[in-house]
Order: C-alpha cells, then sequence, then structure tokens
C-alpha cells in the first residue's frame, strides 16, 4: 500500500522460534548409555594395549573375576555382613536423627541446646572415633554398628529439622483454627509435611553410611566388601579391586532406587 | 450466639496497628470489613479467632454456641490450607477425627457437606488435581463440617479469577438462604462487601480505627451483579475509603 514500507517487511514470515531449552526432559536410556560407551572405551583401550594393565584392569576381566567371586559363594560371605552392618547402622542413625531433628524443629529449648552441639559434630571426620568406638563397643560388630550410625545420624538430624521448619505455617495455623490437638497437629500436619524433606536428607545420609561402612571395614574386618577391597588393594589384584568398587556403584544405585520408589508411593500428593 | 469486640488495641513493637475497636457481630448476620492494606483486618480476625491476643481491649463470646457445634470459631482461609497428601474427605475428616468422629458418623457428615458445596463427585480427588475455586469449595465444606457459630472468612476469594469469584459468592449466598450462619468477611474487595455483607465496617488505614459501619437492608438473594443500588453504596465506599488506599499503597514499610 504504501512506499514508505521497507521491502523486507513486505514478505510475510513466520515468527521465529525462541522459547527451547531450559526444561529438563526424562531421556531414560541415556545414563545407561554412558555407562556402556565408557565401558567400552576402556575394553577397546585394554584389549588394544593403548591402555596398560597397570594402570586399568580390562572390564571383560573385571566381570569374569566376578561371576568367579560369585561362583565360589564368597560374594555372599562378603555381602551379606555388609549389607547388614549397613542395615543395623543406618536404621539406628536415620532413626535416631529423624526423632532429635523432629524434636529439635518443635521445641525451641531443645532446638537452643542441640544446634550447636550437632553442628560441633558434624564435621568431626567419624573414622577417626573407630579407635574409640573399639573401646567403647567392642572390636566386633558393635563399633562398626555405631560408627554408621553415628555418621547417618548428623546429615538426618540437619535434614529433619530443616523440613520441620519448612512446613507450611498456614496448615499448621489452620490446624490450630479447627482446634486440633498438639499430637494430632504433629502427626498429621508436621510430620506428612516434612516428609519429602526427611526423604531427600536419606538419600545424603545413606550414601554417607555406605562410605563408612567400607571405612569400618578396611580398619577390621575378616569378611566384608571393605575387607574385600583392602585384601585385592594390598596385593595389587585390580580387578577384584574392581570388582568391590562395582558391587559399592551397584549398592549406592539400589538404595537411590528404593528411596525413589519410596517417594513416588508416600509422595505422590506433590505436583 | 454473638461476638463482641471492645476497646480493642494493638501493636506491634513501635507500630501501633489498630486503635480502640469496638464492634458487635449478631448472630445470623455478615458482617464485612473492609479497608486499606495493612489496616488490621486480617489481624482483627484473628483475634476473634483466638489464634492471636490484642495488647489492650478484649473479645467476648456472648451466649453459648448452638447444640452439636463442635468448632464455634472456624477460619476460611485466603490460601485455602488444604493438606495436600489428603483427599477431599480426608480433609474434611482431620477436623472430625479429633472429636472422635470417625467411620460411618464421619461418612455421613462429610457427604451432606459435599452435597451442600456440589462437591459430591470429589470426594476422592487430591487438593493438586482442583481448581482454585473447587480448593475454597474444599474449605468451605470443611467449616461446614464442625457445624460453626461464626464462620471467620479471611479474603476467601481474594486468590480466586473474577469469574470463579461470581460463582462462589451465589453459592454463599445461596448457603445462607439455606441456613443463616454468623460470619465475619475480610475484604478488600468493594463488590464483594455489598453483595454479602448485611453490614459492612470501614476501617482506616493505619493505625486501624472504625471510620464508619454501613448496613445494607437489601436482602442477599435480591442482590445481583451489577445492581445500581449496590453501585451507589460501592461508590460511597470508594470515597471513604480513595485517599487512605493512596496514603497506604505510597507507605514505606519499615521491616
Amino acid at each position: 500500500m504504501s512506499k514508505a514500507t521497507p521491502p523486507n517487511t513486505t514478505q510475510p514470515r513466520p515468527v521465529e522460534f525462541r522459547g527451547g531449552g531450559f526444561a529438563p526432559k526424562s531421556r531414560r536410556w541415556v545414563g545407561l548409555l554412558a555407562f556402556v560407551v565408557l565401558i567400552g572405551l576402556a575394553e577397546i583401550g585394554t584389549r588394544t594395549g593403548f591402555i596398560t594393565p597397570l594402570t586399568l584392569p580390562k572390564p571383560s576381566d573385571v566381570l569374569a573375576t566376578f561371576v568367579e567371586l560369585y561362583q565360589s559363594g564368597l560374594l555372599w560371605k562378603h555381602l551379606f555382613p555388609s549389607l547388614s552392618r549397613l542395615a543395623v547402622g543406618a536404621t539406628l542413625g536415620a532413626s535416631a536423627g529423624i526423632g532429635v531433628g523432629i524434636l529439635i524443629g518443635l521445641f525451641s529449648y531443645i532446638r537452643a541446646g542441640l544446634v550447636p552441639l550437632v553442628a560441633a559434630i558434624f564435621p568431626i571426620p567419624k573414622i577417626a572415633l573407630l579407635p574409640l568406638f573399639v573401646i567403647w563397643f567392642g572390636i566386633d560388630e558393635g563399633s562398626k554398628y555405631a560408627l554408621i550410625a553415628f555418621g547417618t545420624f548428623t546429615p538426618t538430624v540437619v535434614a529433619t529439622y530443616g523440613a520441620v521448619d519448612n512446613v507450611d505455617r498456614t496448615l499448621i495455623r489452620m490446624g490450630q483454627s479447627f482446634g486440633l490437638s498438639w499430637l494430632s497437629i504433629v502427626r498429621k500436619i508436621v510430620l506428612p509435611g516434612a516428609m519429602p524433606g526427611i526423604l531427600s536428607g536419606l538419600r545424603i545420609s545413606i550414601a554417607i553410611a555406605i562410605i563408612l561402612l567400607v571405612a569400618a571395614e578396611m580398619l577390621g574386618a575378616q569378611y566384608g566388601i571393605g575387607a574385600y577391597i583392602l585384601e585385592a588393594g594390598s596385593l595389587y589384584d585390580l580387578e577384584r579391586l574392581f570388582v568391590g568398587v562395582v558391587i559399592l556403584s551397584i549398592l549406592g544405585v539400589s538404595v537411590s532406587a528404593i528411596i525413589s520408589w519410596i517417594e513416588r508411593r508416600v509422595l505422590n500428593w506433590r505436583t | 450466639m454473638d461476638i463482641r469486640l471492645s476497646g480493642v488495641s494493638h501493636s506491634y513493637g513501635q507500630l501501633e496497628v489498630m486503635r480502640d475497636i469496638t464492634l458487635d457481630i449478631p448472630a445470623g448476620k455478615i458482617v464485612c470489613i473492609v479497608g486499606p492494606s495493612g489496616c488490621g483486618k486480617s489481624t482483627l480476625l484473628r483475634f476473634i479467632g483466638g489464634l492471636e491476643r490484642p495488647d489492650k481491649g478484649e473479645v467476648l463470646q456472648m451466649g453459648a454456641p448452638p447444640k452439636g457445634c463442635l468448632n464455634p470459631l472456624t477460619f476460611i482461609f485466603q490460601d485455602f490450607a488444604l493438606l495436600p497428601w489428603r483427599s477431599v474427605r480426608g480433609n474434611i475428616s482431620l477436623v472430625l477425627e479429633d472429636h472422635g468422629i470417625r467411620g460411618a458418623a464421619a461418612g455421613a457428615i462429610i457427604d451432606d457437606v459435599l452435597a451442600r458445596t456440589k462437591l459430591s463427585d470429589f470426594g476422592d480427588a487430591l487438593p493438586k488435581q482442583l481448581s482454585g475455586g473447587m480448593k475454597q469449595r474444599v474449605a468451605i465444606a470443611r467449616a461446614l463440617a464442625v457445624k460453626p457459630a461464626v464462620m471467620l472468612m479471611d479474603e476467601p476469594l481474594s486468590a480466586l479469577d473474577s469469574q470463579t469469584r461470581e460463582l462462589l459468592m451465589d453459592d454463599l449466598i445461596s448457603l445462607w438462604t439455606r441456613t443463616p450462619f454468623t460470619a465475619v468477611y475480610v475484604t478488600h474487595n468493594l463488590a464483594e462487601a455489598v453483595r454479602l455483607g448485611h453490614s459492612i465496617v470501614v476501617l482506616s488505614r493505619r493505625p486501624g480505627e472504625i471510620r464508619e459501619i454501613v448496613h445494607l437492608d437489601k436482602p442477599l438473594t435480591e442482590r445481583s451483579f451489577g445492581d445500581p443500588d449496590l453501585e451507589a453504596q460501592q461508590k460511597h465506599l470508594w470515597t471513604l475509603m480513595r485517599d487512605e488506599a493512596r496514603a497506604a499503597d505510597a507507605e514505606l514499610i519499615d521491616v
């Protein structure tokens, strides 16, 4: 129509799309693919001699060693004590941690008294206390349980009272306005509301528990994944060392999967 | 059961938020409280509901609550305050459980209040599945379940869009016409106040004082959207409030 219009705007053209990205999507098999590629590269490298056997064992040899360990029955002999130590220690530590965390979240006096104490205990490397635990709880299982329990306790406490602090105050006000008893408010409003935070804290606590489990077993145990890795390491048996490490990784992934499953079941109300 | 406020004053530290409020809330009527933001409307409601205590003055319950009343002073909140991990029925049964009402007895009450708020088909839904208007209906159903003597409504429709707000106002009016309830209704929306209030208390800006109480005689059922009488009343309320609202808006907040 008008002559003044610049020629490049006369042509209708689609609006340029610029809204992509920045939205994480679930890509299921990529994680597995990353593992496969990495192990494949290691296999090729060790077979061609590009990577010397002293640097890295052949992944296929590691697998063979694992199968051997499984067939000899030694796998369960090492795995069972480790799992039971982890279960007992982490259960003790996490339940005490959740209990104390809730008390800190609910009562000002307990908070004032215990928060500095927890902050003081948190950065202590718990492994440094193992000799002390051996004297207190005996050289057998007791000291290992105590070490794992103590290590899971502090992160669980911190996560739990943070979660209780984050419970929506308007929901608590609502409970009070309907005349709910203190116990009902804690049981039906505070605890479920703190659940997401407690569960995500538990992920970290249990990873720490696995680290401490291995440390405790390295310092004094006949059987257990830690003892197995230590023995392999001192003989410079890299295949067995890697078998031990792989078992630990699988343990970590399984625990994380179990917690994810619990989260999906218990927290299906989250948007 | 009536509510009487006499000489209620309050300050937060140095900041005086309310001065000498004396007010009667008669049974069976809806009293709206309007005022510029920060005038202490919601604080006043929390005093009436016993969630906060005023520095001076007192809030009195006149007479006994009606029989069967489980929670005489019952709130309805702006943000609904539903437990996201409980279904609609679970949210209502929450307030019955502490009174020892469970099982079939609770089921009957829940069915009744869900029917009254047109929620019968949504009993097993979780709050995250519901729209804002539905969530507030659930909160109203929950309040009805405890048979309150006085409903304390804190900007109940302010989080909703204007169409949902109209629908819910109609619902509130039909609930009131069927069984008149006593309510204190805090809002900053003058249109809601003239639609729902039998009397409208206009508060001044901080420190909040009663500037005027407007009585509306027109029955609730005859008030409708765009009613000229109500428009006139709304205009009157707005002239009362405009300068103060502007001053409140321009105020710096010292927190």
